[in-house]
């Protein structure tokens, strides 16, 4: 039997580096989406506590223990990253591993240079650490979460690493050279 | 000249740039203007339409005069105001307009015309021949109309654009926008502080004034500390606030790296945009000129912009000084350039009863009525008094008082209000709601008034948010403003400007009102006052006024006309950073993407996916060599190529069978699981919107394909089928189009190859045709459908991502030890037209499900999306254009698509059209050329002879009407 060789989306697409903030590919183990049925919302979220150790989170939210994340992503639907709840009664339940390209972006710089791509309000006590949103980056749909204080998640299409990467570099170009202005 | 221990600039960093060739040598902190002001070089443009020459009227960003050209090749801006580019190492500056040098531009004959190039002069002159106007005047009036040249190439300096968000953001850094930053900062805002000129203070740095006793740039350096102490102020210099949008949303254009010497990641500048919760306007005011006879010579600018050159800049704009004023403040400049060692030669005032305020000429009740020198300022001659003087001067500081910046205030659509006791328009009372204009702006120039009307607006400001101001100590500072009076124009031989530049005098709006345009509107238009890149900043008070006498009317009833966005020019490359090429749209690929440019393939977009047109192999020199080879191969071995690209929604939950029987015209919930099944989607208007297949994997949860090109719209329409129409069914929609990558494997040896990367081996009996399944690829867990596009055996295997292209090589390898290989676009498209499969070529949203054949599809069982719609007279039957295949009698004979259907006998002509031809291929297999089409009542004239008519390509040829279905039409192929 033939053994199929696994390709990353971000695979010689990243790490960058420009300045002082860093863009890497960040791969999850598995990534589910989670979608309960009408008047289910309490029992999956039990269940997929139970199954992986966080509950269903509410909108605009992550919530994370461990190395298991759930990343609110739409009316009535999140994402699960890093551990597979499997079947869960009274949902829909989606493998999304492979849909997605993920990155994060750290540095003193990093909120600046996201500012170039991403129209929302990042200032750090309106979209704080634990915030999730649904946004553009560039001209791409993304998922945007704050990580940490200077740490951000984007999670792209997977077809779209290749532009997503080149629009990073853009910003993140233009970011450094501003700052060697200073 | 250079005026010692004055000025801003850094006297220890020389920078030398080029202007018009010469080499000129200034300091850090120059601008293009103050720099060759330094060198005594006042001529610096040629006016528009007359090619007078002109030097600088101001030192900011409403120059009409002196723009300029920087760059060079295409990284060449043009229309740049010198009052505004900063000077660094190795800048090229030019100037434009003009045929010849500077000094001896040939243009210049214009100005001998002048009489004759008044107002509507294009209109009155150019008008016969007519065909004369379209070849040869207006191109002519073209080149010699336009300002700045353009380059034809894309700029390489690159520019960006980026999001900011606030509490407050404050416009203007002057004395009122500090104060307003400061209290709104201190009461716990986020404040963007927005100041255009490369350093914060406004009027502050350009008058030698004291606050709280101190010289006025020592306060503003206080302020600025204790904003920063703040920690709330983001403090954004060299950054224009360039318009108001609906929602407090604000346009800012940063200049990034055009005062720098180039480097490639520096952006030259960034287009901001800015939302906040509320803002303070302090723009500050406009100096206005006063419209007297031959006022536009290099060497006479505003009293504001000398003090600003002298207190700046370090620069003497003359030597020997005169001031022609309307107000106490104006008297400031000879004040002034005296202190600074300059002579003074009078100090000219409009009115009586002036007191002085320095050791000069005062003439009172004087005006100047003519001036001379060619290439700048020699003499002047004033009127007062009954008798005329000649007076030598080498520059004139004019000022007829002060116009507050309420630009922004009118972007909303609000008009400016006349104010009778200041003589000013002014902001229109919540012209711009959450908007608040200060200081100058607002008709309050005394500093004092300034700083307490900053704070108070920024009061305002914080009650929207909720927030209280805190008391902010308000600075003591000058309380009096002085008095003004007006005098827009002075009578007297030869002309005045209005609009420097747009080469708008008195006169012309003088004729605008004698030929009935009495409408300011009809007055600005006729005249193009106003129309330059400056927006009429220094001429449209002046303009109305002089509209106002003219037509015997007051200002408020003559009105004025309104400031729309932006408030200086911004470049298309700035609102448009990084859209550029590709960055307009990202691109979308494949897993096989890789392997295909590898072998060369070539890639054309499909919406936003890149997919190989075809796959050649060595030696082939022709595209249709390539096709033609992979549609045998096809049909004789195997082929495989990558349909990942096609929609893929994820449809569960426990009325899903419900929801596609709603949304698919034909039903679904018979479907049995394990089972695919195709299905054609409608509008809400009865017509075609997307075909595809779906799969029944349990009794609960669906995959649906949707065509690569509908697939973000057929998603969009299900989410409000779900949300919207059907919100009692329950039912979740993933898509899945990027989870999967997913091959199309067709051929006779099509199960051979699949077989041979399944971990169990698939038969007939086990995966019939339209069967689907889990299957395990290599142990990776997959899906596999048998379903076919081409006609052929076929399958479509689906695997997850990440092991896309490994398994695309692995099939294609495999596919070649059968006698197969890649296949392309082309081949597909050959194949599917050989058995008349229908795509977004036919369904191209004007069909009907009858039209293309499938009016039976449409269940009548159960209601759908577009049912009752399809079912009104007029959208099926015989009256209607109706899919059918066309064979060329010479088989050999190209058919178009495009092309239109006649009758065998008829006139090739509009009424006698009978349809139209919507795809083409020459069959391989079928050794002819093919064509599907839509003909009127065409399934009932199959056999019928028609002729194909291109009108654009010019050809026309005889076909057979055919059923679409060319090729196997029992479907054994596919199902054996």
């Amino acid at each position: 039997m033939a053994e199929l060789i696994a390709r990353s989306a971000f695979q010689g697409l990243l790490p960058l580096r420009f300045g002082n903030v860093e863009a890497v590919e960040v791969m999850a183990a598995t990534i589910t989406s989670v979608s309960p049925f009408r008047g289910q919302e309490t029992k999956v979220s039990k269940a997929l506590e139970k199954a992986v150790g966080v509950p269903f989170p509410d909108a605009g939210r992550v919530i994370a223990r461990d190395d298991v994340r759930a990343i609110w992503t739409g009316m009535g639907q999140c994402f699960v990253l890093g551990a597979d709840p499997g079947p869960l009664p009274g949902a829909a339940v989606t493998d999304q591993t492979d849909a997605w390209g993920a990155l994060a972006i750290e540095g003193t710089d990093a909120r600046a240079v996201l500012a170039r791509l991403v129209p929302i309000d990042l200032r750090p006590d309106v979209f704080a650490v634990g915030h999730a949103a649904r946004t553009l980056f560039g001209h791409m749909a993304c998922v945007l979460t704050r990580e940490a204080g200077d740490r951000y998640g984007i999670m792209v299409f997977r077809s779209m690493a290749g532009s997503a990467a080149h629009e990073l570099e853009g910003a993140m170009r233009k970011v450094a050279a501003r700052e060697r202005l200073q | 000249m250079r005026v010692e221990g004055r000025g801003r600039i850094d006297r220890t960093r020389p920078v030398s740039f080029t202007f018009d060739g010469k080499t000129i040598s200034g300091f850090a902190g120059d601008t293009v203007a103050s720099a060759l002001l330094a060198r005594d070089i006042r001529l610096m443009a040629r006016s528009f339409k007359y090619h007078r020459p002109r030097g600088p009227l101001t030192a900011g960003s409403e120059e009409p005069n002196a723009l300029v050209q920087v760059g060079t090749g295409h990284a060449m801006i043009p229309n740049v105001r010198a009052t505004v580019q900063e000077i660094h190492e190795g800048l090229t500056v030019n100037s434009q307009n003009r045929i010849g040098s500077l000094e001896r531009d040939l243009m210049a004959v214009n100005d001998l015309f002048w009489p004759f190039l008044g107002a509507g002069f294009y209109y009155k002159t150019f008008m016969w021949p007519r065909r004369f106007w379209e070849g040869l005047y207006e191109p002519m009036i073209r080149r010699a109309a336009g300002l700045g040249r353009m380059t034809r190439g894309p700029n390489p300096e690159a520019s960006e654009r980026a999001f900011a968000h606030c509490d407050v953001l404050v416009i203007g850094g002057g004395p009122t926008g500090l104060m307003a930053a400061l209290t709104a900062a201190r009461a716990g805002a986020d404040v963007i502080l927005a100041e255009e000129s490369a350093e914060c203070g406004g009027r502050l740095l350009s008058d030698a004034e004291e606050i709280d006793g101190v010289e006025a740039e020592y306060w503003v350096e206080d302020m600025l500390a204790q904003l920063k102490e703040t920690g709330r102020v983001r403090v954004m210099t060299r950054t224009t606030v360039t318009g108001v949008h609906d929602g407090l949303n604000f346009g800012a254009l940063e200049r990034v790296g055009q005062h720098l010497p180039h480097d490639p990641d520096t952006p030259r500048d960034c287009f901001w945009r800015i939302r906040a919760k509320s803002a303070v306007l302090a723009a500050g005011a406009l100096e206005r000129p006063i419209a007297f006879p031959m006022n536009d010579r290099p060497g006479i600018m505003l009293a504001s912009a000398v003090r600003t050159y002298l207190n700046r800049y370090g620069v003497a704009p003359g030597r020997n000084l005169t001031v022609f004023a309307t107000n106490d403040d104006a008297h400031r400049t000879a004040v002034e350039m005296q202190a600074a060692g300059m002579r003074v030669a009078a100090v000219i005032d409009s009115r009586t009863g002036v007191r002085k305020q320095g050791d000069y000429r005062l003439i009172e009740g004087g005006q100047v009525i003519d001036t001379k020198g060619r290439h700048g300022l020699r003499q002047i001659t004033v009127r007062h008094g009954g008798r005329t003087d000649d007076i030598i001067t080498d520059c004139l500081a004019m000022s007829g008082g002060w116009n507050p910046s309420v630009h922004l205030t009118c972007h909303l659509g609000a008009r400016p209000v006349w104010d009778a006791a200041r003589k000013a328009f002014l902001p229109a009372p919540d012209a711009v709601p959450g908007l608040f204009p200060a200081g100058a702006c607002n008709g309050n120039y005394a500093t004092a008034a300034c700083l307490r009307d900053g704070h108070a607006a920024a009061a305002k400001a914080l009650a929207m948010l909720g927030l209280k101001a805190r008391k902010v100590e308000v600075s003591e500072a000058l309380e009096d403003a002085g008095s003004v009076s007006t005098l827009w124009y002075v009578e007297g031989k030869g002309r005045a400007w209005l609009d420097f530049a747009n080469d708008v005098t008195t006169k012309d709006v003088k004729l605008a009102a004698q030929e009935g345009f009495t409408s300011v509107e009809h007055m600005k238009r006729y005249t193009t006052q106003g129309m330059a890149p400056d927006q009429g900043k220094s001429s449209n008070i002046a303009a109305l006024a002089l509209l106002a006498d003219a037509t015997g009317r007051g200002i408020p009833e003559t009105g004025t006309t309104t400031y729309r966005p932006p408030f200086i020019p911004v470049p298309i490359g700035a609102m448009a950073a990084g859209a550029e090429g590709k960055g307009f749209a990202p691109e979308r690929r494949t897993t096989s993407d890789r392997a295909l440019r590898d072998w060369g393939a070539p890639m054309i977009e499909a919406g936003l996916w890149y997919r190989p047109s075809y796959v050649p192999k060595p030696g082939e020199t022709h595209w249709r060599q390539s096709c033609d080879r992979e549609v045998r191969m096809v049909r004789e071995a195997v082929g495989v190529v990558d349909v990942s690209t096609l929609g893929k929604i994820d449809i569960q939950g426990p009325d899903a069978a419900a929801f596609l029987d709603f949304v698919y015209c034909n039903t679904f919930s018979t479907l049995k699981p394990g089972r695919v099944r195709y299905g054609l989607m409608l509008r809400e208007d009865g017509h075609v919107m997307d075909d595809g297949t779906t799969a029944r994997l349990s009794d609960t949860h669906f995959v649906m394909t949707t065509t690569t090109a509908a697939a973000g719209q057929v998603m969009q329409h299900l989410e409000f089928v779900r949300q919207c129409l059907r919100p009692d069914l329950d039912v979740a929609l993933i898509s899945v189009t990027e989870q999967w990558a997913q091959f199309s494997v067709a051929g006779p040896q099509a199960r051979a190859l699949i077989n041979s990367v399944l971990d169990e081996a698939i038969d007939d009996e086990s995966f019939p045709f339209m069967a689907c399944g889990p299957v395990r690829i290599h142990g990776i867990p997959g899906r596999l459908f048998r379903i076919s596009f081409s006609g052929e055996h076929a399958y479509e295997i689906a695997i997850p991502a990440r092991f896309g292209e490994a398994l695309y090589r692995d099939l294609v390898a495999r596919a070649e030890t059968l006698g197969g290989g890649a296949y392309g676009m082309e081949a597909l498209n050959v194949m599917r037209i050989e058995k008349g499969f229908i795509t977004h070529a036919e369904i191209h949203g004007r069909v009907t499900a009858d039209d293309v054949g499938f009016g039976r599809m449409v269940s009548g069982k159960k209601d759908c999306v577009g049912r009752a719609a399809s079912l009104r007279p007029g959208l099926s039957g015989p009256e209607r254009e109706q899919l059918v295949g066309l064979k060329p009698k010479s088989p050999e004979t190209p058919l178009l698509a495009g092309a239109h259907l006649f009758r065998e006998k008829d006139d090739a002509v509009r009424v006698n059209d009978q349809g139209y031809i919507t795809s083409v291929a020459w069959s391989p297999t079928l050794e002819t050329y093919l064509g599907l089409g839509f003909l009127l009542n065409g399934r009932a004239r199959i056999g019928e002879t028609v002729r194909m008519v291109d009108h654009l390509r010019k050809a026309e040829t005889l076909c057979e009407v055919c059923d679409p279905v060319f090729f196997d039409p029992e479907g054994g192929r596919a199902r054996g």
